[in-house]
């Protein structure tokens, strides 16, 4: 029960976010002119993205009611704005093609004839529907990886690239380490250990992904403290942390918009591996896949589960790469100053 | 408020004492298995409403020298003897953050390259505000108010429309004043310029001196002024000293300086500016290039390279030679010639 509050509020949260992102972004005229360029290059991707954000949020906000056509505890569980676009007992018993009239197997007749436009999964469930829900789950482990991975990667990152001397030897060691460790097998103790929950699953991959950035993050903080700026901020009497805030972090702002976009994609590429592993998190389009499997073996072929989680994935990762390799190349400090 | 620095209203005592006094100043780098000093015992004066030039060759300390006024050496540099005094206090005995106050108020610097000293990602006002508001908790319409103000005493034309400027968007010579502005908020008592106008355009460099001149007249402001441009110099500066790995070699008014140099040193250096050669002849040079910091010779350091140069100029480091109230050198050969050795 508790469970659907947090996931509205955390809605709002996210909506109260993209709006400030949005005013922010507006504000800043660096900003305001890279989104500008972003749109004329990529508008297909980043509409695309655009739906996929927007499927993940009908499916995040939920409430219990109107449950009409359900019976006994399905009528007083919480459904989504998505679950709510579809009737209330969209199933069937087992198989069906899409917009097929009778079962896959038996030619039994179906409740809803030619409703499933992608036909049903061996639970009789709408692969459709359960496709766009997916879009919730896959926004979740890359988002929420990446808000894991970015704020340690900077946080180790800058602290050991600006101070150096010992501290520097300490978080290269903690990052040495964690990178000596298999990432597969470090992140299949960490699930075991923590749970296989989505929030832990994404805990885990923060933990096994914040090594590769907080390098990248050390090595540029390394270089933009020798910078005159920085010697000119410390001769205006700056404080260190402020060299820091002020001086540096908005300096990496560029590393940190390319890397979220590069982790998102890849998070979410790696969960469908852990599915495969048994290990994903329930309703990912890479738990789809993963029990399209044996679909595959049967006959006649059993492709339209396997080929819509597919579809979907490769939609979304795709759009995020075009994206992300249009923001490179807006950021990229050497084409910076003629895109101003 | 502790470490909160006064507004320059200068007091009858304190406007006879220098504005800063360096002493035996010893700044010292890592070199193969111990540390070379690269500042060896170099000694400054300068008063308020005066310019000083330190002069010499790459290499020769001058900036290390700059740098260690504001203690901001780079690790693994670091001051090793010496006295600092600014504006009545002494540098080396404050804690970081009384030190951090008096950067930037007291003493402020601006540096050799305007292209990369400011900060790419923010407006070149809010810049300046920061750097009021580092040291003065004021509003942020008064900064502003006060930025563009400075902005107009640097001759920024068209101040209130380039606070919201980025660096990018501004000439050399604009940036080198939103520098100077920058260092000039606090009205500080001493201002370093580390090769202020190397990096810009002749035409320009002359602005940026009248700037400097004007400020050193408008707040008897202190200058410390290093440069390997005697052009500079000559335009410039009220005394000169002239550094040659890591020591002074010579010091003295400007005139006495440049009009009558008695180290070898000096002689060579302004020998060898190209306006003063005659067409046809071959370019005067100083043979030879300045040792590395470690393997100076025991003696005088500019023997291997003097053209002058004694039996004892290897072994012994020479005494300063006063040769008037104001203009020093050190060197035995000058030691000879004024019958003092």
């Amino acid at each position: 029960m508790e469970g659907y509050v947090v996931s509205n509020a955390v809605v709002v949260a996210v909506v109260v976010g993209g709006v400030f992102a949005a005013w922010a972004v507006r504000r800043s005229r660096f900003w305001s002119e890279s989104f500008r360029e972003l749109a004329r290059r990529r508008p297909l991707a980043l509409a695309a993205i655009a739906v996929y954000v927007l499927l993940g949020l009908a499916d995040a906000v939920s409430w219990v009611g109107d449950a009409e056509g359900l019976e006994g505890v399905a009528a007083h569980q919480p459904r989504t704005l998505l679950d709510r676009a579809f009737p209330a007992d969209f199933k069937e018993r087992s198989y069906s093609a899409p917009l097929a009239d009778v079962e896959f197997y038996g030619a039994a007749p179906l409740a809803r004839p030619g409703a499933h436009w992608l036909g049903t999964d061996i639970l009789g469930r709408d692969v459709l529907l359960l496709t766009l829900k997916g879009a919730r789950v896959a926004l979740l482990i890359g988002g929420l990886t990446s808000l894991i991975v970015i704020p340690l990667a900077l946080l180790f990152g800058m602290s050991a690239g600006y101070f150096g001397g010992r501290v520097d030897d300490a978080v290269f060691f903690v990052i040495s380490t964690l990178a000596s460790i298999p990432h597969l097998l470090l992140l299949i103790a960490l699930i075991l250990v923590l749970g296989r929950g989505p929030v832990q699953v994404c805990i885990a991959m923060g933990i096994t992904n914040w090594v590769g950035f907080a390098r990248v993050v050390r090595g540029e903080t390394f270089k933009l403290r020798e910078l005159d700026y920085v010697q000119a901020a410390r001769a205006l009497g700056a404080s260190e942390w402020r060299i820091v805030l002020r001086h540096i972090l908005p300096n990496l702002m560029h590393l940190v918009v390319i890397t979220f976009v590069l982790l998102f994609s890849g998070t979410v590429l790696s969960e469908a591996i852990l599915a495969f592993l048994g290990i994903g998190i329930d309703g990912s389009w890479g738990q789809m896949i993963d029990q399209a499997r044996d679909e595959l073996a049967r006959d006649p072929i059993i492709a339209w589960n396997l080929a819509s989680a597919s579809a979907a994935l490769f939609g979304l990762i795709l759009s995020v790469n075009l994206v992300g390799d249009a923001i490179r190349d807006i950021l990229d400090p050497r084409t910076l100053r003629e895109n101003l | 408020m502790p470490g909160k620095p006064a507004r320059s209203e200068p007091q009858a005592s304190e406007a006879r004492r220098p504005v800063l006094e360096v002493r035996d100043l010893v700044t010292t780098f890592p070199a193969d298995g111990g540390r070379a000093a690269v500042v060896d015992g170099v000694s400054l004066q300068i008063a308020a409403g005066e310019v000083l030039a330190l002069v010499g060759e790459s290499g020769c300390g001058k900036s290390v020298t700059a740098l260690s006024i504001l203690r901001l050496v780079p690790r693994p540099g670091r001051v090793a003897s010496g006295s600092i005094r600014l504006a009545g206090r002494d540098v080396l005995s404050l804690g970081v953050a009384e030190m951090r106050a008096v950067r930037g108020a007291l003493g402020a610097m601006i540096f050799q390259e305007p292209m990369t000293s400011l900060n790419p990602v923010q407006t070149v006002g809010e810049q300046v505000v920061e750097a009021i508001r580092l040291h003065e908790r004021t509003s942020a319409d008064a900064a502003r108010r006060r930025t563009v103000e400075l902005f107009e005493r640097v001759g920024i034309p068209d101040a209130d429309a380039r606070f919201d400027t980025y660096p990018h968007q501004l000439s050399g010579g604009l940036k080198q004043r939103v520098m100077i502005a920058m260092a000039l908020s606090m009205r500080p008592k001493l201002l370093i310029a580390d090769e202020p106008t190397t990096a810009l355009d002749v035409t320009i460099q002359a602005q940026i001196l009248e700037l400097l001149r004007e400020v050193r007249d408008r707040f008897a402001t202190a200058i410390l002024l290093i440069t390997h441009d005697l052009g500079v110099v000559n335009e410039l500066a009220d005394r000169i000293a002239v550094m040659y790995a890591g020591r002074v070699a010579e010091e003295g008014t400007r005139e006495e300086v440049l009009a009558a140099p008695r180290h070898p040193y000096t002689q060579g250096l302004l020998a060898s500016i190209p306006s003063r050669a005659r067409p046809g002849e071959p370019l005067a040079e100083i043979r030879g290039v300045v040792p590395s910091a470690g393997e100076w010779p025991k003696g005088c350091r500019f023997a291997t390279r003097c053209s002058r140069v004694l039996d004892r100029c290897h072994d012994v480091p020479p005494e300063a030679i006063a040769l008037s109230d104001t203009q020093r050198a050190w060197c035995h050969v000058v030691a000879r010639e004024e019958g003092r050795a």
